[in-house]
Parts: C-alpha cells; sequence; structure tokens
C-alpha cells in the first residue's frame, strides 16, 4: 500500500512546478494553464486524504473545486482574449499600466 | 504500488513539459496528459466518479475551451528567451517544494488506510452527500456558473 | 521691627478720583470729535480740576496716621491668592495725589493754550486724561499688582505721547525707544513680583497687598529679599530713568511740552521712587540693594548734569536735569531716607513742571525754535515767563528759601550723616549741585538775556503767551518757593514732613539726630558751590557779547563727550541693537526657512523619499506579484516547519 506522504509528495511537487510556471512563462494562456496546474495539485491532495480518513467530504471538495477552476478558466480565457485584442501581446510583462 | 510510481513519473514528466514547452498547443497536450493521468490516479485512490468527472470537464471541456482561445487568438511569435529571473523563478519554486515535502513528511501516516466500503466513492455517495449536506454549495456552485457565462460573454464580445 | 499698619477706613469717595478723568477720557474719545476743541478740552481740564478737589477733601479728612481704602471689586482669586480692585489713601499715596491732580490740572490749563492751533487737540486731551488716570492707578493701588498696571499704563500713554505727532517718522521711533527701553525695566519688575509671590507661597502666604506684605516680609530670607530688590530696582530704572536705562528720556523730548512737563518731569518718572518709597519695608532688609541704589543714583545725577552743560536744545538741558535731580532721589532711597526722597519728588515737580512750561512758552513764542543760539533778549518780550522762569531757576539751583533749596539740602545731609550715607556720596552731589546751578543759570542768560540772536522776522513775532498759560507759570512760581517750606531742617522752624510721612515710611527713614554745626556747615558749602556755579555762569553768559556763542567756546575733547552725551546711545547700538539686528535677521532668513521650515518640510520630504523606496514594489508586472505571494508562503511555511 502507497503510504499517504508519497501521494503529497507527489502533490506538492506538481504544486511546485505549476508556481515555476506561473512565474516564469510570458505568454498568459501558459500562465493560465500552470494555474489549472496547481489546482490539479492541490485536488489530487483532498482525493488522497479523502481514502486515507475515509470521509466523503474530500470528493466533495474536489467536485466543488471543478466546478469553480471551470468558471474560473473560463472568465480568465475572456479576459485574456479582450487584453489581447487591445494589446496585440499575450506578454505579462507588457502589460504594466498599474507600475507606479 | 507499481501503478502509482509509474504514474507519478509519468505526471512530472507531463508537468514539466507543461512548463517549459516553448509551443503552446504543446503545453496544452501535456496538459491534457497530465489531466488524464490525474485522473486515473483519482480511480486508484477509490473516487471513480471524480476520476470520470476529471476526463469529463477537464480535460474534456475546460482544454478544449483553451485549445479553442489558443487557435483563435493564434500567437505567431514564440516567446523570447527569459534571463535572470527563470532561474530565480525556478529556484524559488524549488525551496517550495522542499517546504511543502519537508512538511508533510513529518506527520505519521495511518497505519492501516480505511477499509472501503463498497460504495465508496460511488456516484451514489457522492450525490447523497451532494444532495443533503452540501447542497447549498450545490446551487451556489451553479449561480456561479451561470455568472462565469454571462461575465465571460460579456467581456469577450466583439467592441462595434 | 515692622510696626503694624492702621487699620484702614472704607471711603467710597476715593474711587472717583481716578474714575473722573477715565470717564471725561471716554467721553471725548467717542463724542470728541462731535464737541469740539474748545468743549473737550474745557470737559478734560474740569474732570481732572474735579479729582484734584476730591483729593484735597480726602487729604483734609486724611488723618494723622490714618488710611482710607475703597474696595472696588475681585479682581481674580486663586485658592488662597485673591487680588482686588481696591484704593488706599494713607500720607504718602495722599502728596502722591495732590501732585498728581494739582500739577496735572495746571497742565490741562496750560494745554488749553498751548495746542490750540493743533488739529490733534481733542486726541491730546484723551491721551492725557487716560496718562492721570494710570497715574492715579498707580499711587492708589493698594497692592503690587494693581501698582503695575498702572505702571504700565502710564508707559503706554508715554508713548502715545511721545509720538503725538506722529507724521514725522523721528517722534514715533523716539516713542518707540521709550517704550522699548521701558519695557526692559518692566521685565525686570515683573520678576521681582512673580519671585515675591512665590517665595511668600512658598511660605504659606499668598498676597500682593501691600499691609499684608508688610505684615509677612520677614519670612523671607535675605538673598530672596535682596534678589526681588534688585528686580524692582531694574524696573524702576527703566521708568525713572537712570543709569543704565536713562537713555529714553532725552529723546521723549519729541512730544509735545505739556507731556514733558507732566509725565517727564512731574509724575511718571517719579514712579519709580513711589515704588520704592511704597515698598520701604522690603528694601529695609536688603542693605546691598539699597547701596546699589544709592551708587547708581548718585553717578546718575553727576552724570546726566555733565551732559546737560552743552547741550543746546532749551528741552534737552531740562531733560538732562530731570535725569540728575531723579538722581538725587535715588541716592535718597538708597541711604534710607524715603521722606526726603519723596520731599524732593514734591518740590521737584513744581519747579521741573514750571520750567518746562515755561520752555514751552518760549518755543511757542520763537515759533518753534528749540536750539538756544538762536535764542536771547526774550527778558523783555516775555516778562511773565521771565519772571517764572528765574523763580524756578532758582529753585532748582537751591537758592536760599526757595523750595529746592530745602529739599535738595535734605538729601545732601542725609546723603553725609545717614547710616548708609558716606561723605563721598556728599561729594558727588554737592559737585552735582554745583553745576546744575551753572548750566541752568546758563540756560536762563542764553534764553533771555543778552541781544536776540533770532533771525529778523522771527524777532517781529516775539510775543508773551496768553493767560491761559502764563497763569499756571504763576501758579507753579508760587509753588516752587513756597511748597518747599513744609521740610526746613530743624534748626529753622522744623520739618512738618517728617511727621506726616514718618508712620508710612517708617522703618526706612533714620532720623538722625547729628551735630546742628555739622549741618549748618554743609549747607554753607552748598550755597558756595551754588553762588560759583552761578557767577561761573553770568561770567560766561550773562554779559552782553558782541560775538554768537558757541557755547564752552575751547571745542576740547571734554566737550565734544559731553555734547555728545558720552556717546551712550551710540555704545548701546553698536553693543545691543546692532548684534540684536543681526540675530533676528539671521532668524529671520537662514534659521526660520532653512531649520523651522526645513524640520516642517523635512517630514513630508522623509515620507516621500521612504514612500518611493516602496512604491519600487509596484512594478505592474503580475508575475512579480506571484513571487511575492511565495516568499510569503515560504516564510510561512518555514515558520511552521519550525514548530514542533
Amino acid at each position: 500500500m502507497v503510504p499517504l506522504n508519497h501521494y503529497l509528495i507527489l502533490s506538492a511537487a506538481i504544486f511546485a512546478i505549476g508556481v515555476v510556471g506561473v512565474v516564469i512563462r510570458r505568454n498568459l494562456i501558459v500562465v493560465l494553464m500552470s494555474i489549472e496546474l496547481m489546482l490539479n495539485a492541490v485536488n489530487l491532495t483532498f482525493i488522497a486524504f479523502s481514502r486515507f480518513l475515509g470521509s466523503m467530504e474530500g470528493q466533495v471538495i474536489v467536485f466543488f473545486v471543478m466546478a469553480v477552476a471551470a468558471a474560473e478558466a473560463v472568465v480568465g480565457l475572456a479576459i485574456i482574449i479582450s487584453v489581447f485584442r487591445h494589446r496585440q501581446s499575450l506578454d505579462p510583462q507588457e502589460m504594466q499600466l498599474l507600475k507606479w | 504500488m507499481i501503478i502509482f510510481y509509474t504514474l507519478a513519473v509519468l505526471l512530472i514528466l507531463s508537468s514539466l513539459m507543461v512548463v517549459f514547452q516553448r509551443n503552446v498547443v504543446h503545453c496544452a497536450m501535456a496538459l491534457v496528459a497530465a489531466l488524464f493521468l490525474i485522473a486515473i490516479l483519482f480511480v486508484t485512490l477509490q473516487a471513480p466518479m471524480v476520476g470520470v468527472l476529471q476526463i469529463l470537464v477537464y480535460a474534456g471541456a475546460i482544454m478544449v475551451l483553451f485549445l479553442f482561445v489558443i487557435m483563435l487568438l493564434n500567437p505567431t511569435s514564440l516567446e523570447p528567451r527569459r534571463g535572470l529571473s527563470w532561474g530565480f523563478g525556478t529556484v524559488v519554486a524549488l525551496l517550495l517544494a522542499v517546504a511543502l515535502a519537508a512538511l508533510v513528511s513529518h506527520d505519521e501516516a495511518p497505519a492501516d488506510p480505511f477499509a472501503a466500503t463498497e460504495l465508496f466513492g460511488a456516484p451514489e455517495s457522492l450525490a447523497k452527500s451532494l444532495f443533503t449536506d452540501f447542497v447549498l454549495p450545490f446551487e451556489i456552485a451553479s449561480v456561479l456558473l451561470l455568472i462565469a457565462i454571462v461575465g465571460a460573454v460579456v467581456l469577450a464580445k466583439r467592441e462595434h | 521691627m515692622v510696626e503694624p499698619t492702621p487699620n484702614p477706613m472704607a471711603l467710597d469717595l476715593l474711587r472717583w478720583i481716578p474714575l473722573l478723568p477715565l470717564a471725561a477720557c471716554a467721553i471725548n474719545m467717542f463724542f470728541g470729535a462731535r464737541l469740539g476743541k474748545k468743549t473737550a478740552g474745557l470737559l478734560a481740564c474740569a474732570a481732572v480740576g474735579a479729582s484734584f478737589a476730591v483729593a484735597a477733601y480726602v487729604f483734609m479728612l486724611l488723618p494723622a496716621t490714618g488710611v482710607f481704602r475703597d474696595t472696588l471689586y475681585t479682581w481674580f482669586e486663586s485658592g488662597a491668592f485673591r487680588v482686588n480692585v481696591s484704593f488706599q489713601v494713607d500720607a504718602l499715596t495722599a502728596v502722591m495725589l495732590l501732585v498728581v491732580t494739582g500739577i496735572g490740572f495746571l497742565i490741562h490749563i496750560y494745554s488749553l493754550g498751548y495746542m490750540d492751533h493743533d488739529e490733534g487737540m481733542v486726541r491730546f486731551f484723551v491721551y492725557l486724561n487716560l496718562f492721570i488716570f494710570f497715574m492715579l492707578l498707580l499711587v492708589m493701588g493698594d497692592n503690587l499688582l494693581l501698582l503695575f498696571v498702572g505702571w504700565e499704563g502710564v508707559g503706554l500713554c508715554s508713548y502715545l505721547l511721545i509720538g503725538f505727532w506722529y507724521q514725522d517718522h523721528n517722534n514715533a521711533i523716539a516713542g518707540n525707544k521709550a517704550f522699548i527701553v521701558n519695557r526692559i525695566g518692566d521685565f525686570g519688575f515683573v520678576l521681582g513680583i512673580l519671585l515675591l509671590v512665590t517665595e511668600l507661597g512658598r511660605q504659606g502666604i499668598w498676597t500682593l497687598d501691600f499691609a499684608e506684605l508688610q505684615k509677612h516680609v520677614n519670612m523671607l530670607s535675605p538673598a530672596t529679599v535682596t534678589a526681588i530688590t534688585l528686580l524692582l530696582f531694574v524696573g524702576a530704572t527703566g521708568k525713572s530713568a537712570q543709569i543704565p536705562l536713562f537713555v529714553w528720556l532725552p529723546d521723549a523730548m519729541a512730544g509735545p511740552t505739556p507731556v514733558s512737563a507732566l509725565i517727564h518731569a512731574a509724575t511718571m518718572v517719579t514712579a519709580g521712587i513711589y515704588m520704592t518709597a511704597r515698598l520701604h519695608f522690603l528694601f529695609a532688609l536688603a542693605p546691598q540693594t539699597l547701596s546699589l541704589i544709592a551708587a547708581i543714583g548718585a553717578a546718575t545725577a553727576f552724570f546726566a548734569a555733565t551732559i546737560a552743560l552743552t547741550q543746546t536744545d532749551i528741552k534737552r538741558v531740562l531733560a538732562y536735569s530731570t535725569v540728575s535731580q531723579l538722581g538725587y532721589m535715588f541716592l535718597a532711597v538708597g541711604v534710607g531716607a524715603f521722606g526726603a526722597a519723596i520731599f524732593h519728588l514734591f518740590t521737584h515737580a513744581f519747579f521741573k513742571a514750571c520750567l518746562f512750561l515755561g520752555s514751552g512758552s518760549v518755543i511757542h513764542a520763537m515759533g518753534g525754535e528749540q536750539d538756544m543760539r538762536k535764542m536771547g533778549g526774550l527778558k523783555s518780550h516775555m516778562p511773565a515767563t521771565y519772571w517764572t522762569y528765574v523763580i524756578a531757576t532758582l529753585a532748582i539751583a537751591g537758592a536760599p528759601f526757595t523750595a529746592g533749596f530745602f529739599s535738595k539740602d535734605l538729601i545732601l545731609w542725609q546723603a553725609y550723616s545717614s547710616a548708609h550715607g558716606s561723605p563721598g556720596f556728599w561729594l558727588i552731589a554737592w559737585l552735582t549741585a554745583g553745576m546744575t546751578a551753572f548750566y541752568m543759570f546758563r540756560q536762563l542768560f542764553m534764553v533771555f538775556h543778552g541781544g536776540s540772536r533770532a533771525d529778523p522776522r522771527g524777532q517781529a513775532h516775539l510775543h508773551e503767551s496768553p493767560a491761559v498759560m502764563t497763569v499756571p507759570l504763576m501758579i507753579l512760581a508760587v509753588g516752587s518757593i513756597f511748597s518747599g517750606w513744609l521740610g526746613a531742617p530743624e534748626y529753622l522752624w522744623g520739618s512738618r514732613w517728617d511727621h506726616w510721612l514718618e508712620p508710612v515710611v517708617r522703618g526706612g527713614h533714620e532720623v538722625h539726630h547729628g551735630a546742628v554745626e555739622t549741618e549748618i556747615t554743609l549747607m554753607a558749602l552748598t550755597l558756595v558751590i551754588v553762588a560759583a556755579g552761578i557767577a561761573l555762569a553770568y561770567v560766561k553768559y550773562g554779559r552782553p557779547r558782541p560775538a554768537v556763542d558757541q557755547g564752552a567756546g575751547t571745542g576740547g575733547i571734554l566737550y565734544r563727550i559731553s555734547l555728545n552725551k558720552y556717546y551712550v546711545d551710540e555704545i548701546y547700538d553698536w553693543l545691543l541693537v546692532r548684534p540684536f539686528t543681526l540675530i533676528s535677521d539671521w532668524l529671520a532668513r537662514v534659521f526660520d526657512p532653512g531649520v523651522i521650515d526645513g524640520i516642517v518640510n523635512g517630514v513630508g520630504a522623509g515620507a516621500r523619499d521612504a514612500s518611493s523606496i516602496w512604491r519600487a514594489l509596484q512594478t505592474g508586472n503580475v508575475q512579480h506579484y506571484v513571487m511575492g505571494f511565495l516568499a510569503g508562503t515560504l516564510a510561512l511555511l518555514v515558520y511552521y516547519l519550525r514548530q514542533p
């Protein structure tokens, strides 16, 4: 039987990779995909715990996380489209209007 | 056991591909692969319903949406090579991974995993939880989806 | 050995003495323009006249050792400390009252004539009445605080009246100088009052009433009393024009001549003497202060007389003469002869006022000319002025049986024979008497005798002044003779003065019954030097001279020093005014904008600079924000990892 910790370490690794993607990439779509990766890592954690603690609640949470992730991806992509129309670019480093 | 470690390695590989591929479409494909693998992991963890949902919703709908947008925007230029910030961000994220790993390694794992019942993870159990204990969040989630749709339509509308 | 003061008797009449001039002042201030110059002037004179009548009545009612009191209301009360607006009249105040209201009344009448052609005549009488009111507050107040109110008030009126013809900038400057120098003295005065109140308060007594102070003053340590009296004396040097704060009085001659007569001869400048006499019980406990007072008085008397020897402006000679005579009064105070000081104050008021008003008459006749070198031969044109001037000059010189003779001789005698006196003091005072005789007769001869040195057109205008001006002169001349007869020495017909004032100034006045022969010898010596002075003046100035006389003639170094008043003003300017102005200038132009504004602006600039550092965090780049997020999360994780 695979110990819980292994699942958690895997999850942490995927989360970290997702973070790297958010920080490094200069394409907004890839940034959004990295965020999805992070969310999935967290889902994995929840399911692992749910299995090991015998509670359905973990799976319920994952259900909701997915719903919210869907909504968020939709809106995020809509924003990206809108921004692209204005700036003709998907580079976050070019979007610095909020700079002091 | 073996399944887990195989899946784990593959998962990490595909995540790295998501992050480090230069072509956006390659990243999207890698992400689909990752989502698939995670779904399989869900199934091995006695959560078949959620796993199927993962494939249907995440890998199916959301990733399709991503691909649509990629095709719509058609970013032709590849990203420029990065400088110092690449290394810095990676280092910090690695630190994060290490910290998380250290954190989760502390606690004792339960000696025996919970003996799963027949219905654990089955749609019936999920539905039962969802429609009794969590009915309010369920309804709110549906409203949330509605809002998201409306918002997306408004935001992405072409201005006249 | 402080005797308790007798119980005061209530007398409501007292309040009218100061209130009548105040009422006239107010009426003239608000309605003077409508009343017209003549009526306003007559109202002002009537008020002071009525005041004098009441004062005279009170004087007659006053028993020898009695005290009248009239309490109006409580000014303030703070715990045990209570100050009333309350008037008291004892023998000392009665004398001052008669001087202030009586001579004040005569000068008011005189001003009706002198200021007749002046546009601001109404304003003049407003200020003059206001002055009388404050002076009365000063002498009638029954506590030190009310005295101080009057003290300050007369300073204000002095300023207003010196700069009366304000259109001429120099007059305004002279007014400023008077006020500022007075203020320096007042600073010491206030410190003295505060020290007195707090030191007594430390012993549990909270009061500034003279009666209460007299009872409790020996609770204070000698060092404290010396400090208090020194500070109070600083105030007196300012108000009464002694060294080192006398410099304002000669410049104050810029004001109209009635002002010079009233304020700067008869009344305001005597406030310092009154204050020391009123507080004699305090000064009696501080022998070092008294020695200092005597020394300064003697020095001032001598010093001012040497300056008066060469001055050419008719009013300046009188101004320095006033400073010199005030020095005599302080000398008397310093040797403990408070009664003699007040006596000289009394007689001096008569003849000095007469001299000033006479000089006003001369200036009036000369059409505004004040330089004595351009005068001469006025004897035939202005007989009334001339003869009153002669009498007053004899009085100030100390000719036998004039008022000045008795009062000055008394001071000289006390300076020699009193326990605190010394032959040295007598010598200085004696020499000063000689100089006084000389310069006063020099003035008399230069102005009235010989041929006229005025220009021909001016000569045609020479005329005697109207009666409204000459009658007060005559009254004052009479006073210059007979006012002194009240204080004759024992071997003549005795002094009624001592008996009168003794209860009030007992404890300070040392009646020294030295050898009568010594007293007569000294008096004879004084007469000798006075005669010598007069003779010298006659030789130099009295005989008709063909050539125009410019003064001492030789023009030597001593002459120049004297003529330029020892360059005291210039020294003060270099030593005090200039550094002060430089410091002020530096403060205004460097310190204030640089440091003060710098601090204020610096706070703002500091905030701005600090925030501009933190501002750099807002790069606008989302990925940088995520990294910040990350760093924080990492920190938290590490923190939780360290927890057991």
